[in-house]
């Protein structure tokens, strides 16, 4: 069965949820977002720091295969119990988006199945819109840089 | 591409915003739009002509009347607009659940 993610973004609100049902039990579920070693599998990104606890922090990084730097973000986790839910910030280093409050609530479903859900509160709409378009504008820019490597092979 | 960009400035302003929420249920005179704000005249017709301009909202002539009405096929656009943000994660998370499925506890 293929499950699917849904983005729930209402025009004018700083808000924003994602949700996901998952063939998993939710005590996986949880791990992969409380374990360093997991979340950098799936996240494709470098775990420097990662305290799955009330008043721990964590910080990502993400580097090209030149080493350099294309992404960090950290941020301050306020509540975790486990397999239910983390309630944590989020904030990208170098962006424009500001600071996101972030809910997840992770619930089980069947023995083999659960559902995740992000609720993300943003400063502004502006900085909600803006991070909403990220993936928009980067696919514009891949395409162009796609159409300028074959039009300068064919030159 | 530039009007795609146009359209997501156009809703990035909480007036143009009201606008649209304005006019969802019902077709309006430029006058009437107006008087629901406190905005001067001229910067609600501003406005108006920025979300014309867009294709966000289409202009008919009743009379004497112009009244401004959406236009449904643009807004479904916006709604499409997220769509990469939302393929995104969709990517991340079948990652996430192809990672935990192979995933064997230590001990």
């Amino acid at each position: 069965m293929k499950r699917k993610t849904t983005v729930h973004a209402e025009v004018g609100k700083q808000e924003l949820v994602i949700t996901r049902e998952f063939d998993l039990p939710v005590e996986l579920l949880f791990k992969a977002y409380a374990e360093p070693e997991l979340l950098e599998q799936w996240m494709g990104t470098k775990v420097l720091k990662l305290e799955s606890k009330p008043h721990g922090s964590y910080r990502f990084e993400t580097s090209d295969k030149e080493g350099n730097v294309v992404f960090q973000a950290n941020g301050s986790i306020h509540e975790c119990v486990v397999d239910q839910k983390i309630t944590r910030t989020f904030e990208m280093e170098n962006a424009p988006f500001g600071v996101q409050l972030e809910f997840l609530e992770f619930e089980r479903l069947g023995e083999t199945t659960s559902k995740l859900s992000i609720h993300s509160v943003f400063r502004s709409v502006t900085q909600r819109d803006q991070l909403l378009a990220l993936p928009f504008t980067y696919g514009i820019n891949m395409a162009h840089n796609r159409l300028q490597d074959i039009v300068s092979k064919l030159n | 591409m530039n009007l795609r960009r146009d359209v997501f400035q156009a809703i990035a302003d909480p007036t143009r915003r009201a606008i649209l929420v304005l006019l969802a249920t019902q077709s309006m005179t430029a006058g009437a739009i107006a008087a629901n704000f406190d905005t001067a005249r001229p910067t609600v017709s501003k406005h108006l002509q920025i979300l014309t301009e867009c294709d966000l909202l289409e202009q008919e002539q009743m009379g004497r009347e112009v009244h401004y009405h959406i236009n449904a096929k643009k807004m479904k656009e916006i709604a499409d607009f997220i769509e990469p943000f939302r393929n995104m994660w969709d990517d991340r998370f079948n990652d996430l659940e192809r990672v935990m499925k192979n995933y064997k506890p230590k001990k």
